[in-house]
């Protein structure tokens, strides 16, 4: 049995592929013609061929489970998500944009604080901030970079209209996932490629690292970059090691490094130490250095805040950065935007209400069971409540959570996200995506990957893409519709 | 290169050699008990002996039946030396270490993990257990064909040969220990003494380069010879470290290494094997398997990352 697009319900709900007519988009063209001539046995093969892929090539991710760590391969839908080149470039550019006011922001925040100062964003805020740290005032990062790498969470609402649900500035992890997906896909249908103008992806770990050797403190040599993991029991670990490789970097852990006497960062080698230039940390700021922050953290460095402070090694992203990767700070991004480079945010925001503020605050108490509700600063989905599929009972949990520190909650409206032909079998069936691209800054040039990672709710109905709580990806194709 | 990477690659190749070496091991005893009568046969207590496992064995196995003996050398979760936790260990160590080593590389050892953990149901089985081991073999030689031919032969390459080479040279000497011993021969088994030598070879993958270097019928005081002092078979003891020494010597730091390795070569080298008694012979392999077991100590001295309070 094959593919039938007529038969695809998009029920109600904006669909990447097929638009409220029930015609395919012109992007997709391509991908539907050729899905829909695949047979149901042919499809079978390539999803099996898919896991196989993912299964060998030891994709997978690291979950938590009963205090026990169980190594998960990572769910991949065969259909991929494709975006028109042209929308695709107005949301670079407004991802640009997004970027250089948060690293304005930052920068204004450990230094003369104008924005605070011009009444833009509320000092308070600021003092109940779990993720500004002391440690960081008055330095200066090169080229005035603190958040070099930032993925930002992209949805679309039942209209189609993009915008951005939250920034990651601390330590974003995924971008690996999405090179891997494209890889399996051309092990899968090595076929589409030729029939489809797929823009690449590959360019985004030569990008990384020349941005990363872009921030050495001793510019005239050869820099020495590594990348810096907590450890193989991360659930981020595969991509650690994958961007290392990728990059040919050596991949450290915080034993492998000591800061001596001259405040200098070294690693130890077989045949002794050797010094470093620029760390890419996948390290949380707690636990970068004991001396600085949690004194019982095994995972840092001792001394490597001082190292950072004196200039003598890169930190990337730069400790402090996740000052503005809070739900609360988010709310105010379009302001920054207007604040600091005098423009109106190209890409919206997802109308947010502040339980600091006391009006906004009854409102969310009030409509409980319509809204999502986050705590600021947690991620991949943790504390989440969404009002609509929750119980009464956590509903009142989550009232009293906010009541308790009402800095600490946000809440938006429940967004009809958007869905994605996704496989239940051999049927396409509608799953609700994000999209998390990737921008890179090093204060000379921006890079934004091309596309980023499609994040799918694998399960019917469900709007959590997180793969801690059930997601899975799928590749995600910036399609140039005017190509021959 | 990072201490710490050193000493994975070291591991990584280690045990994997070491899975190799155990399906061998039990290939060809698998293909030896079908030649012996039954009052004969040692059946399957040696290879456990070999694998220095006999007393944590016997804590909760009661006797050495085909059964489950094999399901302890395959896949036995409480046997460090089981060829399931071997390509564990390799394969959680390279995991580690991804970012070094080729990707076809851990592809490679992440499916024979795989294929291992899937399919031991085959190698427990009589019929399906030749394919099994030959695959894991198999497996095993195309890893260390692909590091040989796709990696910078640096200081990585020098650690991933030297733990290959240093398990080789311990399993030579388990190897012979062991089977020697067993080879008491009563009168009833002496029509069998020389298959049960061929087989000893045939364990070290060696039957054939005995043959076209011997060029004489098999006997005991020939094959101790062979796979001690060989200077071209690449399985003998003698062999194995010369080439740890070739491998050690450019590396900086080593002296008190190539010292140690040199005092080895002096010990094997000189030591009329052939005439020793079967006591006196396992006594001998004793003192070569500590010395091995400096060598490591001493490698680690040298070049692996210290825990954090002896630094």
């Amino acid at each position: 049995m094959k593919i039938d697009w007529k038969r695809y319900q998009t029920n109600g709900f904006f669909d990447e592929l097929i638009d409220g007519q029930g015609k395919v988009r012109l992007h997709g063209e391509k991908l539907a013609q050729f899905f829909s001539k695949l047979s149901g046995e042919e499809l079978r093969t390539a999803r099996a061929v898919a896991d196989l892929a993912i299964k060998e090539m030891g994709i997978s991710f690291t979950v938590y489970d009963e205090g026990s760590m169980i190594d998960r391969a990572w769910p991949f839908d065969i259909i991929p998500r494709t975006i028109g080149k042209n929308e695709w470039q107005g949301i670079e550019t407004g991802l640009k944009q997004r970027v250089e006011a948060l690293n304005l922001f930052i920068d204004d925040l450990y230094h003369d604080q104008k924005i605070i100062k011009d009444g833009v964003f509320p000092k308070g805020l600021l003092e109940k901030s779990v993720n500004f740290r002391k440690q960081c005032v008055g330095i200066n990062p090169p080229n005035k970079i603190w958040a070099h790498i930032c993925g930002s969470d992209l949805v679309r609402d039942g209209n189609g209209t993009m915008f951005v649900l939250e920034d990651n500035l601390r330590v974003p992890s995924g971008v690996s996932y999405m090179l891997e997906n494209r890889s399996v896909m051309k092990r899968v249908f090595p076929e589409l490629f030729e029939q489809v103008p797929i823009l690449p992806v590959d360019d985004y770990p030569s990008q990384l690292f020349d941005m990363l050797a872009a921030m050495t403190p001793r510019p005239h040599d050869r820099p020495e970059v590594v990348v810096l993991t907590p450890g193989v029991f991360n659930s981020a670990y595969f991509e650690h090691c994958y961007l290392a490789q990728e990059m040919g970097c050596e991949l450290v852990e915080g034993r492998d490094l000591v800061v001596e006497k001259d405040d200098c960062v070294y690693m130890r080698t077989i045949t002794g130490l050797q010094r470093v230039d620029v760390i890419y940390r996948r390290i949380d700021d707690l636990y970068l250095d004991p001396e600085a922050f949690l004194p019982d953290s095994q995972l840092g460095v001792p001394g490597l805040m001082r190292a950072w402070s004196k200039g003598n090694v890169a930190l990337v992203n730069a400790p402090g950065a996740g000052v503005a990767d809070d739900k609360v700070v988010y709310a105010y991004v379009p302001d920054m935007i207007k604040y600091y480079l005098g423009e109106e945010a190209k890409i919206a925001n997802v109308p947010t209400f502040k339980c600091m503020d006391e009006k906004e605050c009854d409102h969310v108490i009030k409509n409980i069971d319509k809204l999502v509700v986050k705590p600021a600063n947690e991620s991949g989905g943790y504390g989440l409540l969404i009002g609509p599929k929750s119980t009464k009972k956590e509903q009142q949990e989550t009232i009293a959570s906010i009541k308790k520190d009402p800095r600490n909650w946000v809440a938006q409206p429940t967004l009809s996200l958007s869905t994605v032909p996704t496989l239940d079998g051999i049927e396409p069936d509608g799953r609700h995506v994000d999209l998390r691209p990737f921008i890179l800054s090093s204060g000379k040039d921006t890079k934004v990957t091309t596309g980023g990672l499609t994040r799918v709710a694998m399960n019917k109905g469900s709007l959590v893409v997180n793969s801690s709580q059930g997601g899975g990806s799928k590749d995600t194709w910036i399609v140039d519709e005017e190509a021959k | 290169m990072l201490s710490r990477v050193g000493e994975t690659l070291y591991w990584v190749s280690r045990y994997i050699e070491r899975a190799e070496n155990v399906a061998r091991l039990i290939n060809v005893n698998n293909m030896l008990m079908m030649d012996l009568p039954k009052g004969v046969s040692t059946g399957w207590e040696p290879l456990v002996d070999i694998i220095g496992a006999r007393k944590t064995y016997l804590e909760t196995h009661t006797d050495f039946s085909e059964a489950k003996a094999l399901r302890y050398l395959l896949v036995g979760n409480d046997n460090i030396s089981s060829i399931l936790n071997s390509i564990s260990s390799a394969r959680e160590s390279a995991r580690t270490i991804r970012d070094v080593i080729p990707r076809d590389v851990w592809e490679e050892i992440n499916t024979l993990y795989y294929y291992v953990k899937d399919s031991s149901k085959e190698g427990l089985s009589k019929r399906g257990r030749f394919a099994f081991l030959k695959t894991i073999i198999d497996s095993a030689h195309q890893i260390f064909g692909a590091l040989d031919a796709t990696i910078n032969h640096d200081q990585g390459y020098v650690f991933i040969r030297f733990g290959s080479i240093i398990e080789r040279a311990d399993m030579t000497s388990r190897i012979l220990d062991i089977r020697s011993e067993s080879l008491i021969i009563s009168e009833e088994a002496k029509p069998y003494e020389n298959i049960q030598w061929i087989s000893l070879l045939r364990s070290l993958s060696a039957y054939q380069m005995y043959r076209q270097q011997m060029g004489v019928r098999v006997q005991r005081s020939d094959v101790i010879e062979f796979v001690m002092h060989s200077e071209i078979f690449p399985r003998s003891i003698l062999f194995c470290l010369y080439e740890l020494k070739e491998l050690i010597s450019p590396l900086i730091k080593s002296l008190e290494l190539i010292k140690l390795i040199d005092e080895t070569i002096k010990e094997v080298k000189y030591k009329d094997v052939r005439a020793l008694k079967n006591g006196y012979l396992h006594d001998y392999i004793d003192t070569i398997q500590i010395r091995l077991a400096d060598i490591h100590n001493a490698l680690a001295e040298s070049y692996f990352l210290k825990p954090p309070e002896e630094i």
